[in-house]
């Protein structure tokens, strides 16, 4: 086991040494001058002067890029123009935003896709299935920023039963400690705060998790129909077990496996999908600061979240397949 | 047990079977969802196509004083906030849509088969350079790769087929890869290089024609996902950028701000979208199950 982990941790740095040299090679192959185009329309003589001693223009190719490795291990990502702030420190406080969205995201593709998937399983093809098919063919059909806004219209315009746009209602005055909405709210110990931020989580939530939800529930099915014609649920049924028991026993215990994958592939898509939920409901996270960025041409910033966001997502799926190997021992000594 | 009644079944209805694509075929008409993506499309391609027929606006001309109407017969979609007419804005919409997500896809396939192409025939150490490439561009999750190139390459239509065509080249490439390493020991490439054939008429004869079908398939969906990233990239300020054009994510983020009072410019351009991606996805799903007609749904 050990070994299996040794051996995908080692094949994890070359993939983000690469997207390294990839992301430098990214700010150097701007049309003209490296500092200039970095700065757009932001440049004064002396952010470019600024800005040529912190990249080192005058080195060699080779050694700029050593420099900016040795700064990226130090978890130096080097700071955005606009505001002159680190972008390991704006990141800090808008990281939690985001993870808040995507495991509510989660929670609501997992939580409503495995039963889901299940009653589908249970009578394949019958129309409670078919009805299962159409929602998740819907699931991956229609864009986050078309189901966000028709989320918004909805619940927010026309029925005013949940809040649009935002983390908490400002007018609260919950005083940001973690920066994560729902356990500042927590901190305060005041039940409106609670409610309000969980409120602010439910429709974004649904939005970036319906791609998810479409997904899992389609594994979910496929997977339990294929258990359920094993030989073994058959031998289980017929020596008299109840109902319940062949499913908890010995359908899901072995469906559980493909869904458990699915799931923490899901996160990739979740990291890239909170890009267009939280600019649908201005959700301070960092997915909106990638757009916000990208629309001021901060390169630094945007380099730095396009390899923070790879790294998490190679993590993750590091952890999924360890987490596999763990469940399944033919993978582990394969 | 159920494997064998299936084979008997399969057995007791002798048909000649006409090649790969015609009985492919014949399965796909019988595929009603399939059918039902093909009607998707057609309306979809359609609607490209005529456009300047049906249309009886020009989608770049407004008039600001009949500016945020309503449905209504003379605009069957509404006006938009500049008095454009909707209709002929979703419209002309579909053939930006079309284009950009077609040759999108294309652009991907071309990059895909090459890379994927060279490393399932060369094999060694070719291969494995070439799939740390993928796993480059793999570790950049979904349209944040396709965001980080048109960041890269600016503004304009050309520059979304590339980013979007780059975004997926690694997916197209790893697939080809797949079928290719397994196709590498299958008999008839054996018997090939056996009578002496030239490896690279091996892969390109041989071996490609055989690796296509997935790829086919992959290419269906990714036409889905395609015109939802370009509608994504639209949609962030990453679009075509041009007001001459009307692409149907940069029309949602115009109208956005006016959901509470003219929810229909959201609705339609976003119905146009979620209509052709099914059409897409259910096309590809019906090629997948009519092209191996093993998988079982």
């Amino acid at each position: 086991m050990l070994r299996y982990i040794l051996r995908r941790v080692l094949g994890a740095i070359p993939v983000l040494f690469g997207l390294s040299v990839a992301l430098f090679l990214f700010l150097r192959l701007l049309p003209g001058d490296p500092a200039e185009a970095i700065l757009g329309q932001h440049a004064t003589p002396e952010l470019i002067k600024q800005i040529r001693e912190t990249l080192g223009l005058d080195q060699p190719l080779y050694v700029q890029y050593l420099d900016y490795l040795g700064r990226l291990l130090h978890g130096d990502f080097g700071a955005s123009i606009i505001d002159g702030r680190p972008v390991a420190d704006s990141f800090l406080v808008r990281f939690p935003a985001t993870i808040e969205l995507t495991i509510g995201a989660l929670i609501f593709a997992v939580g409503l896709g495995i039963p889901l998937g299940r009653l589908a399983a249970r009578h394949p093809n019958g129309w409670i299935d078919g009805m299962v098919t159409v929602l998740s063919l819907f699931g991956i059909s229609i864009p986050i920023f078309v189901l966000g806004y028709t989320l918004v219209f909805v619940f927010a315009v026309q029925l005013h039963w949940l809040p649009a746009l935002g983390q908490i209602d400002p007018r609260l005055g919950v005083t940001p400690v973690t920066h994560f909405a729902i356990i500042d709210a927590l901190l305060t110990g005041r039940v409106p705060a609670i409610v309000d931020s969980f409120a602010h989580l439910i429709l974004p939530s649904i939005a970036l998790g319906s791609i998810p939800l479409a997904i899992v529930t389609r594994i979910t099915r496929a997977s339990v129909i294929e258990v359920s014609n094993e030989d073994y649920v058959r031998t289980a049924r017929a020596k008299g077990l109840t109902e319940r028991r062949v499913n908890d026993r010995h359908i899901m215990r072995n469906a559980w496996l493909p869904v458990t994958t699915v799931i923490g592939l899901q996160v990739g898509g979740l990291l890239a999908g909170a890009v267009l939920t939280e600019t649908v409901f201005t959700w301070n996270g960092v997915g909106s600061w990638v757009v916000t960025a990208i629309q001021n041409h901060d390169y630094i910033v945007v380099q730095s979240l396009i390899l923070i966001f790879a790294t998490i997502f190679l993590t993750v799926n590091l952890l999924v397949d360890i987490g596999y190997a763990f469940l399944n021992p033919r993978i582990r000594y394969g | 047990m159920a494997d064998q009644t299936t084979a008997v079944i399969v057995r007791s209805t002798p048909r000649a079977s006409r090649g790969l694509w015609r009985d492919a075929l014949r399965r796909l008409r019988r595929n009603g969802p399939a059918i039902f993506g093909l009607i998707c499309i057609a309306i979809f391609i359609l609607g490209a196509v005529l456009a300047p027929v049906i249309a009886q606006y020009d989608p770049t001309i407004g008039n600001l004083a009949s500016g945020k109407q309503g449905p209504s017969l003379a605009h069957p979609m509404g006006t938009d906030l500049l008095g454009r007419d909707e209709f002929s804005r979703v419209l002309y919409g579909a053939r930006i849509s079309l284009t950009v997500g077609v040759v999108a896809v294309l652009v991907g396939l071309a990059f895909g088969t090459v890379i994927g192409a060279i490393a399932g025939g060369a094999g060694g150490k070719v291969d494995a350079l070439l799939m740390r490439i993928t796993d480059v561009l793999l570790a950049v999750p979904g349209i944040l790769l396709a965001i980080g190139i048109v960041a890269w390459l600016g503004h304009g239509q050309i520059q979304i087929m590339l980013a979007v065509g780059i975004s997926y080249a690694p997916i197209f490439a790893r697939l080809l890869r797949g079928s290719l390493l397994a196709l590498r020991e299958a008999e008839f490439v054996v018997a090939a290089r056996s009578i002496g054939t030239p490896g690279h008429r091996i892969l390109v004869r041989h071996m490609l024609p055989n690796a296509l079908t997935p790829l086919i398939v992959q290419a269906t969906l990714a036409l889905a996902t395609a015109i939802i990233d370009v509608a994504g990239l639209g949609f962030l300020g990453l679009g075509p950028g041009d007001p001459r054009i009307a692409e149907w994510g940069e029309m949602l983020t115009d109208s956005a701000r006016f959901l509470q009072s003219a929810p229909y410019l959201i609705f339609f351009p976003g119905a146009a979208i979620v209509i052709s991606a099914v059409g897409f996805n259910l096309l590809g799903d019906g090629l997948r199950e009519s092209l191996d007609p093993r998988l079982k749904r």
